[in-house]
This record gives C-alpha cells, structure tokens and sequence, in this order.
C-alpha cells in the first residue's frame, strides 16, 4: 500500500471575474503546481498540463462525459435542460448520435458550401468597405456577423428569432460553472424564452427541407438516430455550433491585428490561413476547460498522483494549449506554427464534431478580408466578454484599410 | 502509466501491435490479441469496426474487433482458417506467433449499430465476431436482445462460453443438430421496431434479406467480408480521370482500375482490399457520371455520386474528375 498523497490545493477560484477577465495567471499557477491540483472552492480538481489534459481527453473510459461536463453531477443534481446526446453522453449511447454528426458536418459534406460561404464573405467585406476604409467593431461586424450569416441557413432555420442564438449558447456555456454565480443567475432571467425558441426549431418542420437539420431528420428516417434524438442532436448544433464560432473569429482578428507582420504575413502567403486560425483557436481557447467525471480511481500524470473515483475534474484546455513544456513560446501567436495536437476543440471521441464548420467559416471570412484589407489595426482598448466556459470579446474596435 | 500515454494515430501508414496472445477459440479459429508495443492507447472504436491486418505480400484482410472497448489498450479479433482462401487466413493460422509485429489498418466501421428498443442478432460462424461487442452495448443500455447463433458444430462455434450468462437471450444452434437456422420463423415475429444484425456467409445474408422483405428496408443491417457479384462494368471502353487538385489527366484502360490510373499518375491513395469492401480508397467525385462496383455504398451513397471507391469502381462516361 501507498501513503495517501498529499495533493497540491490551490485556493483559486476559476469561475471569478477576475479571473475570467485574464484566466493565463490561473492557468500558469495550476500548471506549476503538479498533474492533478485540489480546488477546495467548489470541491472538485483540475488538470492544466499539456500532457494529462490529452490524456485525461483520451480516456473516456475513465473520465465520464454523462455526469455533466460543468460543476452540476448529474448523478446527485437535476440539469437544467435535458442532457446532451453527444457533450454530456458516454459509449455506446454517444456512438451513434456522433456517427450522424461526424458525417453531416464532415469534409466532404461541406465542399458543397464552399463556394456559398465564399461568396457570402465577399459581399460581407464589400458592403463594409463600401465606403472606402472603415472604423468597425468587428465583434459584431465581423465575428458575429458571419456566422450568424452563414450558420443558421446551413442549419435550414428560418429567418425570424435567430437573435436567440448567441444569448442561448452563452447561457449554456456559462451553466458549465456554478449554478449560484453571477453570470448563471443573470442568464436564469432570459434563457426559458431562448431554450423555447431553440427547442421549436429543432422540430422537422420548422427546419427547411436542405440542410444540416434536414440532414440529421433524414439520418432517422433511416433509422440512424431515433426520431426522439433527432431535436436534440438539432439542439447540440444550435447551442454549441454559433458562439463558439463567433469567438474563435474574434480571437484570430484580435490576434491578426496585434501581432506586428502577421497581417501582411497572410496577404503575401495566403496557404498560411488555415493553420492561422487553428493557432488562434490554441492561442485563446475559446473553450477553456470541461468538467470530466471519474468512473475510478485514475492517476494522473507520473508522480503518483490519484484522482479518486466519483469526482468532478476540471480539464484545462487553455492551460494545455499554453503549456511551455509541450509548446515552444506558448503565449506568442504565430501564424507560421504548425499547432497541430491542440486541444483547443478537445480530444478524442468528444473533440469538436463541428470543427470542420469553424474552420471553413473562418477561413471564408479571412479569405475575403485579406484580399481587400491592406492594414487591420485596433483603435481602441478591446473589451472582454466574460463567460464560465468561454474566452470572448464583448468589442474589438478596429481600423480596416484597403 | 501507460493510461497516460495517447494513441499513436498515423492514418497514412496505420499501426504496428504486437501479438500478445493467440488462443484456439473453435476448430479452425484462433482468436488473437494485439496491443500496442510502447503501451499507447489504441484507437478508439464502435461495435461492428474492423480492422486491417497486414500480411507480409502487403495485402490486407479485414476483421471485425471482437474485444471489450472499455480495454483502451487491447484489440482482439477472431480469425477462421479459410481452406479456399487467398493464403492470408492460413498465414495468421500458421505463421504469425505471440511476439510478433503486425501491421494495422483502422480501425473503421460500416456496420454501426443504430439506436432501436430491440435487436436481433443474426450470426453465422465466423460472423459472430462483429457481433459480441453489439451485445456488450446492448446489455449496457438495456436493451432488449435477442441472438441467433448458426454454425456447421458446435465445435466450430467460437466464443459461445462467452454468451453462457446471457442463456435466456441466445439461441446456439448448430446445423448438425438443428439444421438450417430458422430464419422464417424467426423473421416473422420481428417487428417494425427490431432491428435486425446479420453477419455471417453470403448464403445466410441472402437468405436473411430474403426473410427482411415484409420488413422496412432499414430494419437489416448486415455486414459483407465478400464482395456483392458484380456485373460487367457499364462502359468497355477507355475513359479520362483528371486529378482536380493538379490538372493530370490520366487514360483509365478496361484492363486497369482507376486506382491504378491514380497511381501511374504519381498520386498515392492509401488502398486495402482492392475489391470494394474495406473502404479505404475511399475518394471524392468532383464530376463525372460513377459506375459504383463496391459493396459499401448503399443506395442514397450511390445516387449522391460524390465519392467513389476507386479499387473497382469506374465511369460511365468520357470523364470522372477526382479530388486528388
């Protein structure tokens, strides 16, 4: 027998404005601290190196996913909406949503939404720069404006309410942390209004006859999913599909206007976009961290450290994706790095299964800005957007030059 | 820790495992047991995957993983020596040894199990393989299920000692004792809520759809290691693939296949079976008119027209434009 180890408790609480605000202190603080760190606050623990937190991904046979992957156990507390049939499931009843999922928003799928999307983002950029160069706030301009372009028709929406989209996906990633929270409560006052919105959308006939809602009624038509999964893997493409999005596009203009040549960079070297936004994606996290649930006892990392069975573990997706020891220059973003191994859409059976859809969007609205801006540059102090889950821009006031 | 090590993924080249264990499982099967040799976790998979094992020729063979998926760290598949065969079973049989290096390919999955109240499960020989792990998700989300087990003895019948908890749900039938499985019989009290998984010899699989027919058409599932017959191609002369990607424009002649064109065109595409059932080929049609000769696609595949496998499947008209 072993002696109980003492692990390293930090007295930090994730979920603070503070922190929330300028999370990389955190983050910094639960890397030194070891593999697996107690967080007495809310009586649960954390992972932030690189290597655990890939490995923690990994093994879902360890980390369950279906106990909720924010604070709430849903094996003691009630959700507040019915659970995910992909982010809050496990094997084999995760198995086939996912299959569905994967291959409607797989590559191949979306070829056909290339040269749409490309378009689009041209006539985006051009009404913009109408009149010549522009002074925007491209949080709503640009990172918000596209997706909510391009997302909710792929989807097969109709036109009205689609302005329930980002307060709903914002509420859902801010019930992650902890249910008596300011940012929880404040959402508590709107979100039966959005949730009823979104649920009605997700029904067969609210959605248009092409599209990925389509597509997903279609799968259980032919039996692939059962006609009662069918909105809620509707559902999952609302709630996780737009605000995620929205903040992954701010983070790569943040990045692009604040990094010196990294703008003329891409103009020259347009091949470079790609790998650009997928390095923003490591270099801000959009998703910070999800809970895991333990199944058993698990070590974690090579000291001997014991994660007990039953126990919610907080998952540093941002902490990993800036870990020095896995990462050379963690905090510089670069747009010539190779970022491959982020676990900025996460990793394994539950990593992003739309990030083919992020990727293409942000590459269509890049594509378009590059081939008409000369110059993008801040003109003010950008303004942040808190949330439990997610690092966001609330205003990104900027210059474009053609 | 090995659970702290992640999978070593190279879908380009596949995997190399060791052998770690090689056991008789009935007359003519061994099952084998593979794991990686660092102690990495292996890939993830779904009931109804397979495998490729990579024979020393460089040619593959297909076999579903029979093993427990909450095992990160081992896969097992049970191999029937095929006398008629290609030689592949028989090397396995007879030359690859506990120790040994093997070549991986996958794992994917064709056969998935869908969501359903209730599943009947079909096996013929050999084809209760893919089946196993369908029972392991079955029984964990207490699913109603039934199995039928069809084999030449009881001998030949592997893994029924592993089916001995769930008596009341399985049904072993031998043909020497019982003769031909009771497929009418059985078809006919299934409801329009089974579903219905069948993997076995291409006899059984055309008897079993023959018995599916008063049933809706995504009621059967089955899983083909043979190639459907084909008929002769449509088109018995020349056509043109061009290489979208590149511009190369390459003469397909009757007496080569389009993966072959690919190939002599300087393109590699990563190939398996070479007779349209493992699906590794797989590749995107950006224009042309498909005659699809594989055994994967089904018909909403095949009419989408967007992706080919290009190991047997051709062209119908002058031209195929290809994602390559």
């Amino acid at each position: 027998m072993t002696a109980v180890q003492t692990l390293p408790t930090l007295d930090l609480d994730p979920f603070d404005p503070e922190v929330l605000r300028d999370p990389l202190p955190a983050h910094a603080a639960l890397r030194d601290a070891g593999p697996l760190v107690r967080l007495p606050r809310y009586d649960t623990y954390a992972i932030a190196r690189y290597d655990d937190v890939r490995a923690a991904l990994s093994d879902w046979q360890s980390f369950e996913s279906s106990a909720g992957v924010g604070l709430t156990n849903f094996r003691t507390e009630t959700p507040w909406r019915p659970p995910s049939l992909l982010l809050e499931a496990d094997p084999p009843g995760h198995d086939a949503p996912r299959t569905v999922l994967a291959g409607i928003l797989g590559p191949r799928a979306l070829r056909r939404l290339r040269e749409d999307w490309a378009a689009d983002a041209e006539r985006l950029v051009s009404d913009l720069l109408a009149g010549g160069s522009a002074e925007v706030d491209a949080v709503p301009a640009l990172a918000e404006a596209f997706p909510l372009r391009v997302f909710p028709d792929a989807v097969g929406l109709g036109r009205d309410g689609r302005e329930h989209l980002l307060p709903y996906g914002d509420h859902a990633f801010n019930a992650f942390g902890p249910t008596d929270n300011a940012l929880v409560l404040a959402g508590n006052a709107d979100v039966a209004e959005h949730s009823g919105w979104v649920g009605e959308q997700c029904r067969r006939e609210n959605l248009a006859p092409v599209g990925f809602g389509a597509d997903i009624w279609a799968a259980a038509d032919r039996g692939d999913l059962t006609h009662a999964q069918a909105p809620l893997v509707v559902r999952s493409l609302l709630t996780a599909g737009v605000d995620t999005t929205v903040h992954g596009i701010g983070a790569v203009l943040h990045a692009l206007a604040t990094t010196p040549g990294a703008w003329d960079l891409l103009r020259a070297r347009p091949e470079l976009v790609r790998g650009a936004f997928d390095e923003a994606v490591r270099w801000e996290s959009p998703v910070q961290a999800f809970f895991r649930t333990t199944v058993r006892d698990v070590p974690v990392g090579r000291d001997g450290a014991v994660l007990p069975a039953g126990q919610k573990v907080l998952v540093f997706f941002a902490a990993a994706n800036r870990d020095p020891h896995h990462w050379t220059d963690p905090d510089t973003f670069d747009p010539t790095r190779d970022p491959s191994g982020h676990v900025g859409f996460g990793m394994g059976i539950h990593q992003c299964v739309g990030q083919h859809v992020a990727r293409l969007e942000a590459e269509s609205l890049l594509t378009a800005l590059l081939t008409r801006v000369t110059r993008l540059e801040l003109t003010g102090e950008p303004v942040r957007h808190l949330n439990n889950t997610l690092r966001a821009w609330a205003s990104l006031p900027m210059r474009l030059t053609i | 820790m090995s659970a702290a090590v992640p999978p070593r993924v190279d879908p380009g080249r596949g995997l190399s495992l060791r052998v770690t264990s090689k056991t008789p499982a009935a007359d003519g099967v061994v099952a084998l047991t593979l794991t990686d040799p660092t102690g990495a976790r292996l890939p993830d998979w779904t009931p109804g995957s397979h495998i490729d094992l990579i024979l020393p020729s460089g040619e593959s063979r297909q076999y579903s993983l029979c093993g427990d998926r909450w095992d990160a760290h081992t896969y097992r598949v049970g191999v029937l020596r095929e006398p008629g065969g290609r030689g592949g079973s028989a090397w396995i049989h007879d030359e690859l040894a506990v120790g040994d290096l093997v070549g991986i390919g996958g794992p994917r999955n064709r056969f998935g199990l869908v969501p359903s109240s209730r599943y009947l499960f079909v096996a013929g020989g050999i084809g209760i393989t893919p089946l196993l792990p369908m029972i392991a998700a079955a029984d964990r989300l207490g699913t109603d299920w039934r199995l039928v087990y069809g084999g030449r003895t009881r001998g030949s019948m592997a893994f029924i000692d592993e089916l001995a908890g769930h008596r009341d749900r399985v049904s072993v039938l031998p043909q020497d004792e019982h003769g031909l499985l009771p497929l009418a019989d059985l078809l006919a009290e299934v409801d329009a809520d089974t579903r219905v998984y069948c993997c076995g010899p291409a006899p059984l699989l055309d008897a079993v759809d023959d018995a599916c027919a008063h049933l809706p058409s995504q009621a059967l599932r089955t899983e083909r290691f043979a190639a459907r017959e084909q008929g002769a191609p449509v088109r018995d002369t020349p056509f043109t693939v061009a290489l979208g990607r590149t511009g190369t424009e390459v003469e397909v002649t009757p007496d080569i296949t389009v993966l072959e064109a690919v190939r002599s065109a300087g393109v590699e595409v990563l190939s398996s079976c070479r007779e349209g059932t493992c699906g590794t080929c797989e590749t995107t049609v950006l224009a042309g008119d498909l005659d699809h000769r594989d055994s994967i696609l089904d018909e909403d595949g095949r009419a989408a027209g967007d992706c080919m496998f290009v190991c047997v499947s051709r062209s119908r008209g002058d031209r195929l434009v290809l994602d390559l």
